[in-house]
């Protein structure tokens, strides 16, 4: 019970704190949302071919990848980036240096991460209803969609705080952090839509780190495709791994 | 806990720790009474940071016996950091809170916190209490820094060269709020190494040099500074000899230098001589080695004997 309290003062004041940094609050939320205006604006309306017999407008397809865009930007991106300028300024040992539980401290990160993927999420949904009469997931489709929502967040979480480890000043971060993951996006086809004709390579990328499996999950949601629970494993998989790591390397301390 | 403990903050006793090759700590002892501010000196790279963040529970000891409030920080490191405050060397907070939402936020990851206000005001900070902490100045961020520290009302507090890259007036500024918490009834310890901050504030303190101790005691006597050799100077006005029965050099123009192991005496002779000519001794003062010279000497020592 106090462990829940803490939890909660904790996750009162990291929300605090980020609404009032402007910089932060810009990258997290403009950025995914500038992005599924400007595919949609950009690339809209013409038919897409996702399986076999399963042709959507592409602007369906962006609101369901800009919402998985949006998912990985406030998770990954913002907690290894967020952590590694806090272990740089030594917010984080000075809270080692407090009662705190680690666990309770860096739950409050992710719980925000996870409040703030929801909030994009809803918004990309509302955006692409309104403006593409995209359809909204209901029923199992939405069970399914809202599982793959929390497995993908909670991993992409672990990912950023993993990621963390390998940063080795803040100065560094959204480099390390874009460098890892900004070509993931491309070749999975988060930005541009892969189709049968895409080389193996990309196609063997997709299927072996988590963001493919992820987009796939959340499509099948908004697009109507096949939902497989294979890409929920792989992804769980992916936050186990950065979970283990994270045990094993992440550091209170600045690395000097 | 027996009496001991009791009225010890800290005990340790042959405290070793190396890194790698490299001997950081060989057997330091140490013992800080409760309700005193105790100073830690030493050069950079001496183990002043070292042997507190063994105390402080952020680093394993490899040998020795450590005991803070009566607590093994190895062993119980939660139940020790419920009753300590720490200011270490460069921390930062979230920049966009204010002043006392970060005190409050602080406050509570402990079991008994002190009120946000009181400490606010403890630390002179009540003008600034709704501030963003981006808009404090460096002076007023250590303050911060101690009020944090104080959040959870701790027993003892441990700062790591609180002034470091201060201006003078900030540096006040940060004395005088250290100077505040012994009348709360709270331990300091403090690491620095400037001179004049540990004779400030300090009631005892230590001189860590390569790893050891080298030598404790009280700011105005460490180390025999007060049996050392003193010296008496003062000036005379045109055209008056000096007394001839007195060894004094004379170091400027009209301006004398006496150097004494006895300065009650030559300091009484001097000035019946004085008195009896109608002389007025301009300038008296007497100098002792301060602080620093002490330091230098101690410290100088240890360097040679390890180039040796």
């Amino acid at each position: 019970m106090t462990w829940l309290r803490m939890l909660a003062t904790q996750l009162k004041y990291v929300n605090k704190a980020f609404w009032r940094n402007p910089a932060s609050a810009f990258f997290t939320f403009a950025f995914p949302l500038m992005f599924l205006v400007v595919f949609t604006s950009l690339l809209g309306h013409h038919p897409i071919t996702l399986q076999p017999g399963h042709t959507i407008d592409v602007s369906t397809y962006y609101v369901a990848a800009m919402a998985a865009n949006a998912v990985i930007s406030a998770c990954y991106n913002y907690i290894a980036i967020g952590l590694a300028f806090q272990r740089d300024a030594g917010v984080l040992k000075r809270t080692r240096g407090t009662p705190i539980p680690g666990g309770v401290y860096i739950a409050g990160r992710l719980v925000h991460a996870l409040f703030v993927s929801v909030i994009l999420v809803v918004i990309t949904a509302a955006y692409g209803r309104f403006f593409y009469h995209a359809s909204l997931p209901t029923g199992t489709p939405l069970v399914e969609f809202l599982i793959m929502l929390l497995v993908g967040a909670l991993a992409f979480c672990a990912l950023g705080f993993a990621i963390t480890c390998a940063i080795p000043n803040a100065d560094a971060a959204p480099a390390v952090v874009n460098a890892s993951m900004l070509p993931l996006l491309f070749l999975s086809g988060v930005f541009i839509p892969l189709t049968s004709t895409a080389p193996t390579w990309i196609i063997w990328v997709g299927r072996i780190f988590p963001v493919r499996h992820f987009a796939l999950g959340m499509d099948a949601g908004f697009v109507g495709t096949t939902f497989n629970w294979m890409d929920v494993v792989v992804v769980a998989a992916w936050g186990l791994g950065a979970l283990a790591v994270s045990l094993r390397f992440f550091s209170w301390e600045p690395k000097r | 806990m027996d009496a001991t403990t009791d009225s010890c903050a800290i005990s340790v006793v042959g405290l070793v720790k190396s890194y790698g090759a490299t001997l950081a700590l060989r057997g330091v002892d140490l013992e800080v009474r409760r309700g005193e501010i105790f100073a830690l000196l030493g050069p950079n790279g001496a183990g002043k940071t070292t042997c507190v963040e063994i105390m402080e529970g952020f680093r394993h000891r490899d040998a020795g016996d450590v005991r803070v409030l009566g607590v093994d920080p190895d062993r119980q490191p939660m139940a020790l950091k419920a009753r300590i405050g720490i200011v270490l060397q460069s921390t930062g907070v979230d920049r966009y809170l204010s002043v006392a939402e970060t005190i409050a936020m602080y406050s509570s990851y402990y079991p008994h916190p002190r009120p946000v206000d009181e400490i606010v005001a403890l630390v002179g900070l009540d003008a600034k209490r709704d501030e963003r902490v981006l808009r404090l100045s460096g002076g007023q961020q250590r303050r911060l820094d101690v009020a944090i520290a104080l959040a959870g009302d701790p027993d003892l507090l441990f700062l790591d060269e609180p002034t470091t890259g201060f201006d003078p007036s900030a540096r006040r500024e940060v004395w005088d709020v250290i100077k505040n918490l012994r009348n709360l009834g709270k331990t300091v310890l403090l690491t620095t190494h400037f001179m004049d901050e540990a004779q400030y504030l300090a009631d005892r303190l230590a001189v860590i040099a390569d790893g050891r101790i080298v030598a404790e005691g009280d700011p105005d006597t460490l180390a025999g500074r007060d049996r050392m050799t003193a010296t008496v100077r003062f000036s005379l006005p045109d055209h008056v000899a000096p007394p001839e029965d007195v060894a004094l050099e004379m170091v400027a123009t009209n301006t004398f230098a006496l150097a004494t192991l006895d300065v009650t005496r030559d300091l009484h002779r001097l000035t019946s001589w004085a008195l009896d000519h109608h002389v007025d001794l301009g300038d008296l003062r007497v100098d002792r080695p301060t602080l620093e010279d002490v330091y230098l000497e101690l410290t100088a020592a240890v360097t040679t004997k390890v180039v040796r």
